[in-house]
């Protein structure tokens, strides 16, 4: 199954490799990666997304919360959460074409942030799984480069991770 | 405050830290701080011949006292040959603290001369590391490395420090921290308590309970703790190879060791159980044999301190987490409790027929219960091992490689008390026996420490036989001649038809009683049975010499029980050479 797992941690040189290393290290895979400081300087905050049975998991938050730089950690897959994920995707944009690529990404309330007489560079932003789709709606033939940033997210409601 | 720069910083710190011996190897990046030692400090350091046994040393001197080993090499090679001696201690969860020189802070990342980045080399074999950014960090950094590798489960902690932080003439106020306090680490205190009231509950209503206790109770001080508890409950008692010594060899409640070359009657009350108390033991492979096959008619409740080692291998039914020595105490209460309030069990009848059934197959195939291996016209290793076990008095330290000899004495020493058996366990080191006999020796130098090491092991840190004849560490090595690689050799007979591809040394090893004069120890070359116990005692006797006997023995027996593996449950075994269960 896929989760979300979302860590704060020491906002310390080393620390983000300990968390990718210990994936490596243990065999578990990361689909996304997702890390920056937060309104602390001190602290960062790390979303990562994965695969694995309830073991796994559980394998996996265990070993997370013993490294000595994780302060907190929360499986958002647990409970109601919001997930996002940025996209920024150049895509070729010639005659008949530029106006069904915009109509597109209207669709999927994408912005085209930059144009070019032959490209237009579209911004999305919306779960893993719209923005998959709205790949997939491209074509692999318009598509001339794909940049996401990985699942951040964030529990619904009052509950939050912090100190 | 006082002013101090960043070498004689860390003098101090290990004053104030208590430290009894720093274990290490000089160089280009360390020289600072070695200079800050020899102007003043009162901790000794000890000049090892190799960086892998400062590791060792350190880690033999961890095991035997309970407290964190220390370890000062220099950057690059210096710290890659620390590398094996921090995996060892870090799968075994020995205490230790390793201050690694590193090149300049302007030159990192240059491929400056003897720079490696040991922060990312020894990452996934630490249990924490630290890169010092500046001077005044160090009274901080050091003092948050012995609480995180001394708390919790142990581990080792690297300390990488650039050469610049260490200069003599940059003075920083020096105060030394009198607590820690780290955000983010908090390991557990106690165990949660409706856990314990019900593994308290199933312990008393179990019918064929054992107790399956590993390192974690020796590294945790439970010792007695469990001992209090196995005796309250009439429950037999089986020890890993990490855990023997934490409930005593010679009780009658002892099963001997399991696992793979574990006692028969061990592995067969596993198997047979309904109850299982593990107390900081791991489930390893080494241990479970066939994990889906593993014990199937038994209820785990499973102790550690470790949250990651609970449920990784073998699904737990009651976990706890906890320090195993505030668990046992509040498990012994509950117990106490319920059987007060309730008149609640242990049932007596099912417990003296579970004995019954243990002592059968004691009977049958126990090692300590009637003669187990063959006679030869050699000597058998097994009696090298019972001789030793005589000799000492059952009292000794007893390091050991690894090995078929490291096997033997693991079931032939009937360890007593927790701490005297050194062995590396987890990552299975050949090399470790000489340097680990060391900072035992020097730990503890009114006893007698011994090192049981085969011909292989020994010379892969025979480099040592120096550091002993500096110090003056008069250990004792004992030597399971079999001219082979015995446990390759052994396997090769088993799973490749006896070709014994690179497990021979032709006729290439050193006169080692020759070798032992050379380094000014005394050697001895045993052959004979008859002499073997009063050579022993006589080696014993040479309190202040170093002593290696070359025992001779038979090169072709074999250590079992063995599980039969792939595809085994616990209760298959090899029982001999012809002989299965
Ligand atoms: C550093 C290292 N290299 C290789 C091995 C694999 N290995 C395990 S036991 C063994 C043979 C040990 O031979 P020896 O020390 O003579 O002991 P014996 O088995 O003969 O008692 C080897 C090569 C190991 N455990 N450690």
């Amino acid at each position: 199954m896929r989760r979300i797992i979302s860590i704060l941690m020491e906002n310390e040189p080393g620390a983000l490799s300990r968390v990718v290393g210990l994936f490596s290290q243990r065999g578990y895979n990361i689909d996304s990666l997702n890390v920056a400081a937060t309104e602390d300087p001190t602290l960062s905050r790390l979303t990562l997304t994965t695969f694995g049975d309830d073991r796994v998991i559980e394998q996996i938050t265990k070993q997370l919360n013993k490294l000595v730089d994780v302060v907190k950690l929360v499986d958002l897959t647990e409970g109601a959460h919001i997930e996002r994920d940025l996209m920024l995707i150049k895509v070729r944009a010639t005659g008949v074409e530029r106006d069904e690529v915009k109509r597109t990404a209207d669709i999927f309330r994408g912005q085209i942030v930059d144009v070019g007489p032959n490209v237009y560079t579209i911004q999305l932003a919306g779960t893993a799984e719209k923005l998959d789709a709205f790949v997939a709606a491209m074509g692999d033939a318009h598509i001339l480069e794909v940049v996401r940033s990985g699942v951040a997210g964030i529990s619904r409601g009052e509950k939050v991770l912090s100190l | 405050m006082e002013l101090l720069s960043g070498g004689e910083m860390i003098a101090r710190a290990l004053e104030d830290e208590g430290v009894e011996y720093i274990f290490g190897y000089p160089g280009g990046a360390v020289l600072h701080i070695y200079d800050a030692l020899f102007k003043d400090c009162k901790v000794p350091h000890v000049l090892v011949r190799h960086e892998q046994a400062a590791t060792h040393a350190a880690d033999g001197y961890a095991r035997a006292t309970g407290k964190p080993g220390v370890v000062l090499v220099t950057s690059g090679p210096g710290a890659t040959n620390a590398i094996t001696g921090i995996a060892t201690a870090y799968m075994d969860s020995i205490p230790m603290v390793i201050l690694s020189g590193q090149v300049q802070s302007h030159l990192i990342g240059e491929d400056a001369f003897q720079e490696t980045d040991m922060v990312g080399i020894s990452r996934p074999i630490v249990k924490h590391s630290f890169m010092v950014k500046h001077a005044s960090e160090l009274p901080g950094v050091i003092r948050k490395a012995f609480h995180i590798a001394a708390s919790g489960r142990p581990g080792p902690v690297v300390i990488d420090i650039p050469k610049d932080i260490t200069r003599p003439d940059e003075k920083f106020e020096y105060d030394y921290p009198e607590s820690v306090k780290i955000r983010s680490y908090n390991p557990a205190q106690r165990g949660h308590t409706g856990q314990i009231k019900k593994a308290a509950r199933l312990l008393l209503g179990a019918k064929r309970p054992v107790i399956y206790a590993g390192g974690g109770v020796v590294q945790g001080e439970g010792s007695e703790l469990l001992t209090k508890l196995a005796r309250h409950l009439n429950v037999p008692v089986t020890n890993t190879l990490m855990g023997l010594g934490a409930y005593p060899g010679s009780d009658r409640q002892f099963l001997g060791m399991l696992g793979m070359h574990g006692f028969y009657e061990a592995n067969m009350a596993m198997h047979h159980s309904d109850v299982i108390l593990a107390v900081g033991a791991r489930f390893d492979d080494r241990v479970t044999n066939t994990v889906s096959k593993f014990c199937p008619g038994a209820k785990i409740i499973h102790v550690d301190i470790d949250p990651t080692s609970i449920s990784k291998t073998v699904q737990a039914d009651i976990p706890i987490v906890g320090p195993v020595g505030a668990v046992l105490t509040e498990l012994q209460t509950q117990i106490e409790q319920l059987q007060e309030k309730d008149g609640a069990g242990p049932d007596e009848g099912a417990l003296a027929r579970w004995w019954q059934q243990i002592d059968e197959w004691r009977d049958k195939h126990g090692l300590w219960h009637g003669r187990r291996f063959d006679t030869s016209d050699h000597i058998m290793p097994q009696e090298v091992i019972q001789t030793l076990y005589k000799v000492t008095g059952g009292e000794a330290y007893v390091t050991s490689d690894v090995g078929q000899h490291q096997m033997f004495a693991a079931q032939y020493y009937k360890f007593d008390q927790p701490r005297r058996w050194v062995n590396s366990g987890g990552l299975g080191t050949m090399g470790f026996g000489l340097p680990a006999a060391m900072g035992v020796k020097l730990a503890f130098p009114d006893s007698d420490v011994a090192c049981v090491t085969g011909e292989g092991s020994i010379q892969m840190n025979i480099q040592e036989l120096s550091t002993c004849t500096q110090y003056n560490l008069p250990v004792k090595i004992i030597n399971l001649r079999n001219n082979y690689l015995g446990m390759v050799k052994q396997w090769q007979d088993m799973q490749y038809e006896g070709r014994y591809a690179m497990s021979t040394y032709e006729d290439s090893l050193p006169d080692f009683v020759k070798l032992m004069e050379a380094y000014g120890h005394v050697g001895m070359k045993v052959d004979k049975l008859s002499d073997l116990e009063g050579a022993m005692s006589e080696a014993f006797a040479m309190k202040d010499k170093l002593v290696f006997m070359d025992i001779f023995i038979d090169p072709m027996e074999h250590v079992y029980p063995m599980h039969i593996a792939p595809n085994g449950a616990m209760n298959d075994m090899w029982l001999s050479k012809n002989e299965r269960t």
